[in-house]
């Protein structure tokens, strides 16, 4: 509960102070906002499998986001930035889709 | 799953409803871990929202190098092709000019050549330099053939519109003695004479003095002619066109189309 609210405390605060994303966070922050939603996902999917731990949620979260956004760094040094992102893009696509199906088949066992 | 490695179930393992274990799951625990666990989802709302707007706000700013490539080389193609384009207009457009004003000249040669054919076919009045001839016959030994030769001799000398009393002289023109008078085109001309000659008067006064010429056959008759040679002289009588009953225009050859 307390994490959902902070989710639409988020939004409410970005949404009213307009804040400018720095320039050398830019190609990075999209990466790790999607990185963080497929964490969050996979966190209500580990609660409804029962296996859900705070620690791991929060260390997975950071990781993940630092991993994807590292990746589309390293990408950028290499010179295949966008093609890596997109990659990057697909697979937390595809874990975010796989985890909202495991999610929909616990609460409405379909 | 990177984050869920088998750990202890805080919502029961033995609920059997996931509602349930969502629920408690739900309730607000003060522990270190979930307040984290909020700060991180404050976060992920802050940046998504951030970058919403970013996305909505920036325009090139937040491109990559290989888009802004791409961008700019639709620009430079769109506009090389707008440029070829505005060529391709400009050229077609000093093409309409040019044939305007050669349109011009073809009108002003056509109208020239209507001019000259309207005073040749007598259709169209003619003014200039020319003589007047009165022949006063009153025996009334004028005849048609002596007005011909007249008309002839004016040819000669380079008339080139001519009026006999109020009928214009032209190609077709004929010459009917008819009672008292004579007869041009069905129309009667009656004495005394006068004739209107356009061209060069001096040329065409000698023309009708020289030794045994109109003026001495006239005076022989005998009746008086009178030649005046005039700086400005106007034909107005005008030669009605009748179609042609007989003869057909030949079609001109087709030019092949430019």
């Amino acid at each position: 509960m307390i994490p959902a609210l902070g989710l639409l405390v988020g939004l409410a605060v970005g949404l009213f102070l307009h804040p400018a994303v720095p320039l050398a966070l830019q190609p990075y922050l999209p990466i790790a906002v999607i990185a963080a939603l497929d964490t969050v996902f996979g966190g209500v999917r580990a609660v409804l499998d029962g296996i859900f731990n705070d620690k791991v949620f929060v260390v997975s979260f950071l990781s993940n986001v630092v991993v994807a956004a590292f990746i589309v760094f390293l990408g950028d040094q290499l010179g295949v930035g966008s093609q890596l992102s997109t990659g990057v893009v697909v697979v937390l696509g595809i874990r975010i889709f796989s985890n909202v199906a495991s999610i929909r088949r616990h609460l409405f066992r379909a | 799953m990177s984050q869920i490695p088998p750990a202890k179930a805080t919502g029961g393992a033995g609920d059997p409803s996931p509602w349930h274990r969502l629920r408690l799951m739900a309730r607000p625990r003060a522990t270190k871990a979930n307040v984290f666990a909020a700060l991180l989802t404050i976060i992920l709302g802050f940046a998504m929202a951030t970058q919403v707007r970013q996305n909505q706000v920036l325009g090139l700013e937040s491109l990559r190098q290989g888009e802004l490539v791409t961008i700019l080389d639709n620009a430079t193609l769109q506009s090389s092709r707008l440029e070829q384009s505005a060529r391709e207009l400009q050229a077609t457009r000093d093409e309409l000019v040019t044939d305007s004003t050669g349109g011009a000249a073809a009108l002003a040669a056509a109208q020239k050549r209507l001019d000259a054919l309207g005073i040749l076919a007598g259709t169209a009045r003619a003014h200039g330099p020319g003589i007047r001839m009165t022949i006063v016959d009153p025996a009334g030994k004028v005849d048609a053939p002596l007005l011909l030769n007249a008309i002839e001799e004016l040819r000669d000398a380079g008339a080139e519109a001519i009026q006999v009393g109020d009928v214009r002289v032209v190609a077709s023109s004929y010459f009917l003695s008819s009672g008292s008078g004579i007869e041009i085109d069905g129309t009667k001309v009656t004495r005394p004479y006068t004739i209107l000659a356009i061209g060069d008067p001096q040329t065409m006064s000698s023309a009708m003095e020289i030794p045994g010429g109109l003026s001495e056959t006239v005076r022989g008759l005998p009746a008086t002619i009178t030649i005046t040679q005039q700086n400005e002289l106007a034909v107005g009588a005008l030669h009605t066109l009748r179609t042609p009953r007989y003869a057909r225009l030949v079609a001109p050859p087709v030019s092949a189309a430019p």
